[in-house]
């Protein structure tokens, strides 16, 4: 043993497991429909809430949505961040934004970017539209969309996007 | 103390693998079925409380994501244990006997296919000196496999016997992954994975979910003719540091039996979470079960979910105590290497 092993007080015990991850029977519906680019959402049978990314169930009622719903790939931004630390081995230079996006027709937001846009007129509300990668580059991912760009429609009052309660 | 009793229980039926489903849509059947036998829904459920691993299936924050199967609207009461749900049900009956529930929903999922079960569940162990060895749980099985045989406390006629008969009382489990008998011959001539445990002493990996409700006396009746009531339950646990255990008794499992007082108790019926065969007729010695009936549904040899099997034992005696002439049940559930965490159920139906 060396003379640095010995005076070492610790050592590192790296955890490393593989899987097979699966999304889900309707996550993967979904994910099929985002590789051809189109965003589809699915349906509570009973309060109608269309959820986007689907997870086979509305949490609201316990109940399988099985009707599938084709959204625009517009929507408003319900809430952002402005992220000034850079993440280590993610590619995109800060500042950037992150935000959830509300598309219009769905009853829930997903995070995404939004570029084209200085930082200090981002806000709640904001009208946004999808911006595509090229059709060659399109995977089984929500990345396939590059980022959102702002579009000139007037702003959306966020309070009103609150779940519709019956 | 408030009487409480099982009304309910359901069980999906186990899969080698569930393939592309997800926690949600494992989770859902067994609670639409266990809502549907009882002619219910979430809103007569006080508090909810599942037990899952997320390391099972690689996701952060499964358990939470496995909340969409059940109705939260109007918002519901809930809790989770990063264990086998016969311990979610330990912490209903706490909530129950506290006042703030009279009846619970509990349900237990596991999805072991996605994974290398034997390297997840070296990390439950001490994180300091043991897991980063990475004994796999045959292994350690094995070990106290060996230390029953070589003290005499079993041997190895009654682990092949253990084996066979699981097989055989599986064939009457419409849920048991594995539905086939074995041979004596066969048995033999099979591969020895860790000495002396071979691969039909070990389960399968299986795939699976299940629920169960529970209600406190005054509500029992409204959901049950015929509730089976839990007269005792109790678990405890073993030094971390396996050096210092001795695996050729279970001090945690005799302390157990001592606080339900139930050494002298005759049971009609039993299942026991015996996941290595060698295990069953240690525990059937200990737990002086010689002459009863257990593990009638094939028991964890046959299907394995990680943590819903310990649920499952109790489900599986609540259901002999239902449709049978049976009176007194015991049921009994682990965690942890070679029987570190033991919770023992007594069951009784009105007579």
């Amino acid at each position: 043993m060396s003379q640095e092993d010995q005076e070492k007080d610790y050592f590192e015990s790296s955890i490393h497991l593989e899987y097979q991850y699966t999304a889900g029977a309707a996550t993967t519906r979904f994910l099929n429909k985002v590789k051809e680019g189109k965003l589809v959402g699915q349906e509570c049978p009973k309060c109608k809430a269309v959820y986007v990314p689907p997870r086979g169930s509305c949490p609201r009622d316990g109940i399988a949505t099985n009707k599938e719903v084709e959204l625009v790939d517009q929507g408003c931004i319900e809430s952002f961040t402005i992220v000034h630390i850079p993440i280590p081995g993610n590619p995109i230079v800060p500042p950037y934004v992150c935000a959830m996006i509300r598309l219009d027709g769905a009853n829930i937001s997903f995070l995404h970017l939004v570029h084209g846009i200085e930082l200090t007129d981002i806000r709640m509300g904001m009208r946004v539209k999808a911006v595509w990668k090229p059709k060659s580059e399109w995977r089984h991912s929500l990345e396939n969309i590059k980022w959102f760009i702002p579009t000139d429609e007037p702003d959306v009052d966020v309070s009103k996007l609150r779940f519709k309660a019956e | 103390m408030k009487k409480i009793a099982i009304v309910g229980y359901a069980q999906n039926k186990i899969l080698a693998s569930a393939g592309a489903l997800n926690e949600v849509e494992l989770i859902m059947p067994v609670v639409h079925k266990i809502f549907n036998s009882l002619g219910i829904s979430q809103n007569e459920i006080d508090f909810t409380c599942s037990g899952s691993c997320d390391y099972l299936q690689g996701a952060a924050f499964a358990f939470v994501e496995g909340l969409s199967a059940i109705q939260t609207n109007p918002p519901i009461k809930e809790s989770h244990v990063e264990m086998d749900a016969a311990w979610a049900l330990y912490e209903s009956m706490l909530k129950i006997q506290m006042g703030d529930a009279d009846t619970a929903l509990i349900y237990g999922f596991g999805k072991s296919s996605p994974g290398d079960l034997d390297s997840i569940i070296s990390l439950q162990m001490d994180p300091y000196y043991i897991s980063p060895l990475w004994p796999d749980r045959i292994s350690l099985a094995a070990l106290q496999a060996q230390v029953l045989l070589s003290n005499n406390i079993i041997n190895e006629d009654e682990i092949m016997q253990a084996v066979i008969e699981s097989r055989n009382n599986g064939l009457n489990n419409l849920n048991a992954l594995i539905q086939t008998s074995i041979t004596e011959d066969e048995y033999q001539k099979d591969l020895v994975l860790s000495s002396p445990l071979r691969v039909l002493d070990c389960p399968p990996i299986s795939d699976g979910a299940s629920a169960m409700i529970i209600a406190s006396e005054d509500k029992a009746f409204n959901f049950s003719s015929n509730p089976i009531w839990i007269k005792g339950i109790d678990h405890r646990i073993e030094t971390s540091n396996l050096g210092a255990r001795n695996l050729s008794s279970s001090p945690s499992i005799k302390s157990a039996m001592k606080s339900l007082d139930i050494e002298n108790t005759t049971f009609d019926i039993a299942e026991i979470h015996t996941q290595f065969s060698h295990e069953y007729p240690f525990l059937r010695k200990l737990l002086n079960l010689e002459n009863v009936p257990i593990n009638l549904s094939g028991g964890p040899l046959v299907g394995n979910v990680m943590m819903a099997a310990g649920l499952d034992a109790i489900g599986k005696v609540y259901e002999q105590l239902s449709t049978n002439s049976y009176k007194r049940g015991l049921a009994h559930a682990t965690s942890g290497p070679c029987l570190q965490h033991n919770m023992l159920v007594s069951l009784e139906k009105n007579s």
